[in-house]
């Protein structure tokens, strides 16, 4: 643990010294949210229409989280003198999977005030305690995700290409499973009860996906 | 003792291109391997074989005493690499990326400390790596790769960008007298021979030369830059 605690926190600082990742992805957000705005010409959303804009917009920014997730190991050596640490390499998986589960937590703690002032209908707050867990799982679906296609991004020239392109298919299941557990407390005649089996469907896709993860990620960083 | 490095008929390839070929050599513990070769000779996909980043495709390597790449995790933490890039993080700074490597080597942080202290980079240790000149950038990249005390140390060019008395500063760590074996790539022949004790010169991948010091001359070694 005491290795996963020195990764986070170097790219934590990282993270700090050149805000790279999350005030692109929350202004990324603000701007999706806005062009939905126009693009539908509605001022405000409910039910299934807000709950799929939400999440389809907090998926494509975490595709920018993903995208510069490894950058600094690749561009700087991070990888080579990991390799030659004498750790767990998993260790870096765990540590780079809650990075991004905290620039995701970031990003929403200022996105999703935006999206309900710019966007949606009824109040969020009445929502909130039931909105977290599916916030929170959902991250953790993409950050598994994330870290596993951004390390095998990384080690090709696509990188900008390959991680759309594998992470968006993967983590359907997510986007589909949070927007069903998000829509019914964006109703347009006050939230109603969270759906109970979205969320299961969230927590074992977690599990399976993270322990897959765990499984693969040594292979990754092979030669 | 187990020598440092035993090499039989180690080849590596990239796709069709064979960078590294029919590599056989031995050195022994507290000895200096200088390796020479014109730029893509395989200097450094040797060197990254020998640091278990590379796997080898043909023949047998053994490291410390341990077979690779089967073996590669029990020899990890005990390879000190010294690559091209310093393998630092250019927005921490010098102790902060110093730090980071103590934690992952299991390494007390006051050697830290001592170690910018001998290099003299203590007063310079909170900027950050970009901001310094790549001399005291490579000075930061010796102490991380000496950090935890490595019984061979792998240097790709190690006085590259050092003036005489950063040189200096560094020979205790990285120096003929050090004490870990070493691998030491070098373009400057008359120095990288006087360092040597055994000499191994690479041509298109292969070993044109693999000789004790004494059994080459300074000429054979620059015949290996010949166009």
């Amino acid at each position: 643990m005491s290795t996963v605690g020195a990764l986070v926190r170097k790219d934590l600082r990282l993270e700090l010294r050149t805000r790279e990742s999350v005030p692109s992805m929350f202004l990324f957000s603000l701007s999706t949210f806005v062009l939905f705005r126009f693009g539908l010409d509605r001022e405000t959303l409910s039910g299934d229409l807000a709950s799929g804009v939400l999440w389809v917009t907090l998926l494509f920014a975490a595709v920018l989280g993903m995208n510069r997730l490894f950058v600094a190991e690749r561009e700087e050596g991070g990888f080579d003198a990991f390799l030659l640490a004498p750790v767990d390499r998993t260790a870096l998986f765990v540590a780079k999977a809650a990075v991004l589960f905290g620039f995701l937590v970031a990003v929403e703690i200022a996105a999703i005030p935006a999206f309900a002032v710019l966007l949606l209908g009824p109040s969020p707050l009445q929502a909130l305690p039931e909105l977290l867990p599916v916030l929170l799982l959902a991250d953790a679906g993409i950050a598994i995700i994330g870290t596993l296609v951004g390390a095998l991004a990384i080690q090709t020239r696509a990188r900008d290409l390959i991680v759309p392109l594998i992470s968006l298919p993967l983590v359907l299941p997510v986007v589909i499973a949070a927007g069903h557990a998000t829509a019914p407390l964006f109703a347009e005649a006050g939230a109603e009860a969270l759906p109970g089996r979205w969320l299961g469907v969230l927590g074992l896709y977690d599990l399976v996906f993270g322990l897959l993860a765990l499984a693969v990620f040594d292979f990754l960083l092979e030669d | 003792m187990a020598p440092a490095i035993e090499l039989e008929d180690v080849g590596r390839a990239y796709g069709e291109r064979t960078a590294l070929a029919g590599v056989t050599l031995a050195l022994e513990p507290g000895r200096t391997l200088a390796v020479f070769g014109a730029n893509g000779a395989g200097k450094t996909t040797l060197l990254r074989i020998l640091a278990t980043l590379l796997k080898p495709h043909a023949g047998r390597a053994r490291v410390l005493g341990r077979d690779l790449p089967e073996d590669g995790w029990a020899v990890r933490g005990r390879i000190g690499l010294l690559a091209h890039d310093p393998l630092l993080y250019r927005e921490l700074s010098a102790r902060e990326n110093l730090r980071f490597h103590a934690r992952l080597h299991g390494v007390e942080e006051a050697r830290v400390e001592a170690l910018l202290d001998q290099v003299g980079l203590l007063a310079r240790g909170d900027e950050p790596v970009r901001t310094l000149s790549r001399g005291m950038a490579q000075r930061v990249a010796i102490c991380r790769c000496s950090l935890h005390e490595p019984e061979l140390l792998l240097l790709d060019e190690p006085l590259a960008n050092l003036d005489p008395g950063a040189a200096e500063a560094v020979a205790p760590l990285i120096g003929r007298d050090a004490g870990p074996a070493r691998v030491v790539i070098s373009h400057d022949v008359a120095h990288g021979l006087d360092e040597a004790d055994v000499v191994l010169g690479l041509r298109k991948g292969r070993a044109a030369i693999v000789a004790a010091r004494g059994d080459v001359t300074e000429a054979d070694v620059r015949g290996l830059y010949a166009a």
